[in-house]
């Protein structure tokens, strides 16, 4: 069968397609973009009239989603660890009623915070949503698992999270797809009319159906063929691997079979049979998982009496960062292998904003008024590109917590006294989760001046569209209450640097709710966009 | 067969592509192959890494283990460097020698190309002239590639026709540019 060189994501989305989904709903978030980018790109998944355009945020793709699968067809909703959180809502609860058409939610785990602000571990949120999880080890099984999440999911009436982590989304390798695929499904609505609604009455019966699912989703496990015992003569030791981990530990056995009873974990939850059967046979296990110590965990218990069990929680793996085969390696008792350290003389290179950036305009501006006239640490930012502006030689920000955050954190330390606050925030990220922050700011008259710095871009991930850009923005704004007069459109270009620094010194002097909109597009975006235009022009 | 890769710069240099033209020559060669790479916030100007392994032999892990890659093939000096510890003691350091110089306290040239100087097989190649002088700015990593070609175990056409296969929409200009590009990288490697 022909192999397509495919990254792990890239893999996901053609699965999606061969299965027969009707639509997929993400928002960009780094290491997931990709799959629905693929999707979106895709000539197939065109003629086939499978939806794809970006949402606005996690939690709307989510419940686009799930009332895709209400309606009896298959979607599938991507999203970053992080983007769960704001899902969680509706992920949570879609576990409650149940799926109708197959629903797959793809989250991509981001294990050493590549390009993330923590490393959380999704299967403890299928856990959590008591459904089951899927852990690919690689390209292909991350394919064919689509295949069988959609058949997972319609069989048993449930929503699956499908859980990767970075090395296996941006990893590319051979996928061989189906030959045979699967058409979409017809309009179908729920055999009963009110699974879908959770009054306490009725969710409280469902809640016991899922329950008793519990015992399907483990035999689903224990028969699907992606939880596998591997007998091994050396029963000193037991390892049991989930997902990737799997490969890191094959790499320290080039060309040899592992000598030790090996436990392959690839779908959850696990069968106690399973982890039962290897406890009993081997003296000692370890555990090696991407992630939190989900199987580790559960295997000490709190009292930790048993066998001796290795891993995160004992020291032998560090419980932070992302696994590889070295600390494999060494947690088995191989020696490290021989290397030259990093000469001195390496300095790092962080990410940077880029030269001829809009944000650099931005934060210069910021930057002069305050030291002008306030002191320093009043700035609430938020997550994308202008992120980076926390580093020298701008120094321009005080907090990134979490997407919508900025506008938020800044009116409440507003209400705490420390005025004026000042909140910077993206288009795409205002538009994500900033609106409501900004209807609490302006409901409380708070002394808040807020940026939407407006590149007309979701930049960081790649330039995907944003949900709002342009005049729609200040519409938004003044909907929410925003005054007219207090809404400022400015260019953030050095020849306007001057008025800028007025427009802004107005705005913070004003005891209210203020929103500057410095509006430029993103110099990369706009660099591919001139380049297009010229290749167009050229042909 | 059994390569293992490093290939790094700064984002934006070109490290996508010879990585795709690598990978595109294993795979015509009927290899397996793994190729990672790192995106999102490390585009911005930061250092890049691509893990590219291929083999006949199935691989495990998409990540080289540090001190087992067989070369590493950077298009910026001080990146070179960077991934030192994932470089096998016999492997090769196959560096252009020009800094991109992004960052305010980046260290002396000198100093860096001495650092290479004593991995015992280096190659260094001042790609960015030599792209100046073929009129193809945007063929350094080529150039570099050019260099490494003897050490990654390929027939020359299966590279070239790799390049082919990049280039191919963007016409024959543009291809002929990178081959001779490839060429004088590999014939520099040389001297």
């Amino acid at each position: 069968m022909e192999k397509h060189l495919l990254m792990g994501d890239e893999a996901i989305a053609q699965a999606a397609i061969d299965a027969g989904i009707s639509g997929v709903y993400a928002y960009p978030g780094t290491p997931s973009t990709e799959i629905t980018e693929y999707i979106q790109k895709s000539e197939e998944a065109k003629e086939k009239n499978i939806r794809s355009s970006w949402a606005t945020n996690e939690k709307t793709a989510m419940e686009g989603a799930l009332g895709m699968s209400y309606a009896g067809k298959r979607s599938m909703v991507c999203m970053k660890h992080v983007g769960l959180n704001v899902a969680a809502d509706a992920f949570v609860n879609s576990a409650i009623t149940g799926a109708n058409g197959g629903l797959v939610v793809v989250v991509a785990d981001d294990p050493s915070m590549h390009s993330s602000q923590n490393e959380q571990d999704s299967r403890f949120f299928g856990k959590f949503a008591m459904i089951p999880v899927l852990e690919p080890h690689h390209q292909q099984e991350a394919y064919d698992m689509v295949h069988y999440a959609f058949d997972l999911s319609e069989v048993l009436k449930t929503p699956v999270l499908l859980r990767i982590t970075t090395r296996l989304a941006h990893s590319r390798a051979g996928v061989a797809p189906r030959l045979i695929t699967r058409e979409q499904n017809e309009l179908r609505l729920p055999e009963r009319l009110t699974q879908f609604v959770l009054l306490p009455s009725i969710a409280r019966e469902n809640y016991k159906t899922l329950i008793h699912n519990q015992e399907h989703f483990k035999k689903a496990a224990l028969e699907s063929g992606y939880n596998s015992y591997l007998k091994g003569n050396d029963k000193s030791l037991g390892i049991i691997a989930t997902g990737i981990a799997y490969n890191y530990l094959q790499e320290n056995y080039p060309n040899q079979e592992i000598p030790y009873p090996v436990l392959k974990i690839g779908q959850y939850p696990v069968p106690n049979e399973m982890l039962q059967e290897i406890y009993d046979e081997c003296d000692e296990l370890i555990v090696f998982e991407e992630g939190y110590p989900l199987i580790e965990e559960a295997l000490r218990g709190s009292l930790n009496i048993g066998k001796k069990i290795k891993g995160r929680m004992d020291g032998t793996l560090a419980f932070d960062g992302e696994l590889n085969p070295v600390k494999v390696g060494k947690a088995l008792g191989f020696p490290e292998p021989e290397k030259r350290p990093v000469p001195d003389i390496v300095v790092p290179r962080p990410p940077a904003l880029c030269a001829g950036c809009p944000h650099i305009d931005s934060y210069k501006a910021i930057n002069e008024v305050i030291a002008k006239h306030y002191s320093k640490g009043r700035v609430f930012a938020d997550i994308g590109c202008y992120t980076l502006g926390a580093l020298p030689p701008y120094s321009a920000i005080n907090t990134c917590v979490d997407m919508g955050a900025s506008i938020t954190m800044a009116k409440g330390a507003a209400d705490a006294g420390l005025v004026p606050a000042i909140a910077v925030i993206g288009d795409s990220t205002f538009t994500h989760s900033g609106i409501t922050g900004l209807i609490d700011a302006v409901n409380d008259g708070s002394n808040v001046t807020v940026f939407i710095l407006d590149n007309d871009t979701t930049a960081m991930t790649g330039g995907q569209n944003s949900a709002a850009v342009g005049n729609r923005l200040e519409d938004i704004v003044r909907g929410v209450g925003v005054a007219e007069e207090h809404i400022r459109v400015i260019r953030p270009l050095k020849k306007f640097h001057e008025e800028n620094i007025q427009v802004i010194e107005e705005e913070l002097n004003y005891p209210g709710v203020s929103v500057i909109i410095p509006r430029r597009e993103c110099i990369v975006v706009l660099d591919q966009r001139m380049r297009q235009k010229f290749k167009d022009k050229t042909q | 067969m059994k390569k293992d890769i490093i290939i790094s710069g700064v984002g934006g240099q070109g490290i996508v592509s010879m990585a795709a033209i690598i990978g595109t020559a294993a795979l015509e060669s009927g290899l397996n192959l793994k190729q990672s790479e790192v995106h999102g916030m490390s585009q911005r100007g930061g250092d890049v890494l691509s893990n590219l392994r291929y083999s006949d032999k199935p691989i495990a892990s998409d990540l080289i283990p540090e001190g087992k890659a067989d070369m590493i093939i950077s298009i910026e000096p001080l990146e070179a460097l960077r991934h030192l510890p994932r470089l096998s003691m016999e492997g090769w350091i196959i560096t252009n020698t020009n800094p991109y110089n992004n960052i305010e306290n980046y260290p002396d040239i000198e100093g860096i190309i001495s650092e290479v100087r004593k991995i015992p097989n280096h190659i260094l190649v001042d790609a960015d002239t030599i792209a100046k002088d073929l009129n193809a700015r945007r063929s350094t990593n080529v150039i570099i590639l050019g260099a490494a070609s003897e050490h990654l175990g390929f027939e020359l056409a299966v590279l070239e026709n790799a390049i082919i296969k990049l280039f191919e929409k963007k016409g024959s200009k543009v291809i002929d540019q990178n081959i001779t590009a490839f060429y004088k990288g590999r014939e520099l490697a040389h001297s």
